[in-house]
């Protein structure tokens, strides 16, 4: 199958300081990739370079739209990024407060993506909004309150709905149960493994925890200082890691 | 005519960059120029932007009528219409068939418009989108790619609120099927007035220094859902004044004890109805 997602040669730098150096991936439809990697190690930079939220310094990013036809990120007008961001990618933040409008309904923040591409017709919004809050396991009546009355696990579970609500072809995920409780990032796992089956979802999930990885990516690629250690199926990289740093992640994992 | 000013107040610079704005608005419909605001003797809240605009506009010749919540009576009008009949020495009019130059807050005139007359409005708040976005370079952008789906969240968050669109006044619209546009506070009763008006519609904001422009016969939509539709305010009452079933209404108390009565808020209407009707 052709490939969704192509990064070749990407680097970022900051002046003369490495964000990420000279990495090369390919993602596939239905594919969630995960970068691992500790705070420093580049992975957030890359996911930004990815998503064309950053220029890169060096190397390219092609993206196959839904028509089929291949774009280059880097020449994309900020008009054109803004209508892949719109209608075929969706961005997931760390902190769900920085993804979601808290000074709307949680109702409204799930259907805005849904109005932004035109739908007009209210009554279908709702029944939308309703069944993506039973989906991401908010009690639907609590469609018209406001996401500041939420815990932050259910912040992030409307962040998901508010995200995914128009089936977007490729899904960024920043860390997204980094900063919650253990027990609560379970279940936002739990949750995301079966929306990312369910829906067939490609995405590249950045985390620190190589526990995050095991549970939802086929692939994984280890990043230190910017560049890339390791990639290769999760499964291997646990079972035997190569690289010092990845052996070292590993034996963090199997030890908690 | 007091001397010590140019003709309307404001030197002959300060009018060519202002209608050198205003003729950018009008070849984009909708679209907010900047441009820059000057001091006027009035506070902004005033109508300092709708002033600046009416002085760009005004010649020797012009019939000025100023109105405010539809009447010409009160303190903001009657202030407006005094400062130019004082700076510029023009004609003053209420009667709105007579003006070749309408200056309004809150209002649009009940008799139709013609396409010798212009409508000036004063603007508080410019931009439609502000209360959901306050940041300035994001909204430029939304607008620059006309990326409105902003507007409908708080449509939607009125009807899950009130069960209907509760916005009543400054109601959103589409200009020439491109610009999110703010029709200015006025009710949304006056929105259909907008839409392929004969006359040129000008609005000016002092504060915010926009200037934006609904051109003659221009495309004007109010915003809805496709099962909530755009609806104008409708009263049980007729005017206990005139009769008149069409126009806008204002509940008035009209004595001590609190009773309380529907008239037309446009003063000049309901007046040249009653006349029509005692002759
Ligand atoms: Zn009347």
């Amino acid at each position: 199958m052709s490939a969704l997602l192509q990064v070749r040669g990407l680097s970022r730098h900051y002046g003369q300081r490495i964000g990420c150096e000279d990495v090369s991936f390919d993602l596939h439809p239905g594919e969630l990739l995960c970068v691992v990697g500790e705070s420093g190690s580049g992975k957030s930079t890359l996911l930004s370079t990815v998503a064309a939220q950053l220029a890169p310094s060096a190397g390219t990013v092609r993206y196959r739209q839904r028509d089929g036809e291949w774009l280059e990120l880097g020449t994309l007008s900020e008009a054109d990024r803004r209508r892949l961001a719109r209608e075929e990618w969706g961005f997931v933040t760390q902190n769900p407060r920085d993804g979601l409008r808290l000074n709307v309904s949680a109702g409204a923040n799930v259907a805005e993506r849904l109005m932004a591409l035109g739908m007009r017709n209210y009554s279908q919004l709702r029944g939308i909004a309703r069944s993506w809050l039973e989906r991401v396991e908010i009690d639907a009546a609590r469609i018209d309150d406001a996401p500041t009355s939420f815990s932050g696990g259910m912040q992030q579970r409307l962040q998901i709905a508010r995200t995914l609500v128009t089936q977007p072809r490729l899904v960024f995920m920043d860390e997204p149960t980094a900063g919650l409780d253990v027990s609560v990032q379970a279940r936002i796992l739990d949750l995301l493994r079966g929306l990312v089956n369910e829906l067939g979802l490609a995405a590249v999930m950045v985390t620190h925890d190589l526990a995050v990885a095991r549970l939802l990516a086929a692939r994984t690629i280890v990043m230190q200082g910017g560049r890339v250690v390791e990639t290769g199926l999760t499964d291997q990289i646990l079972d035997d890691p190569q690289h010092p740093y990845t052996q070292l992640l590993v034996s963090s994992v199997l030890t908690t | 005519m007091t001397p010590s000013y140019n003709f309307a107040f404001l030197d002959e610079d300060t009018k060519r960059m202002l209608r050198r704005a205003l003729l950018k608005a009008v070849a984009i419909p909708g679209y907010q120029v900047p441009f820059g605001s000057r001091e006027m003797p009035l506070p902004y809240g005033w109508g300092t932007g709708g002033i600046q605009v009416t002085a760009a506009l005004l010649g020797r010749d012009d019939i000025l009528k100023v109105i405010d919540q539809g009447a010409d009576d009160t303190t903001n009008a009657v202030n407006i219409r005094r400062f130019f009949a004082r700076v510029a020495g023009v004609e003053t009019t209420e009667h709105t068939v007579d003006a070749s130059l309408i200056q309004t807050r809150h209002r649009i005139p009940e008799t139709p418009l013609r396409e010798d007359q212009i409508l000036v409005f004063q603007v508080p708040e410019p931009e439609p989108l502000r209360t959901l976005e306050p940041r300035e370079a994001e909204t430029r952008t939304l607008h620059a790619l006309a990326d409105y789906g902003l507007m409908h969240v708080k449509l939607y968050e009125d009807i899950a609120q009130y069960g209907h669109i509760a916005t009543s006044y400054d109601y959103p619209v589409l200009v020439d099927d491109r610009f999110l546009t703010s029709p200015s506070p006025i009710p949304k009763f006056d929105n259909p007035k907008l839409d392929r008006s004969p006359a040129l519609m000008l609005f000016g904001a002092g504060r915010e220094k926009r200037l934006y422009a609904i051109p003659p016969y221009t495309k004007v939509e109010s915003l809805a859902f496709d099962d909530h539709p755009f609806e104008i305010q409708r009263w049980e009452h007729r005017c206990e004044l005139c009769g008149s079933a069409e126009s806008y209404l204002d509940e008035v108390i009209v004595d001590d004890r609190g009773s309380r009565m529907f008239v037309c808020s446009d003063t000049d209407f309901c007046g040249d109805r009653r006349a029509e009707a005692q002759a």
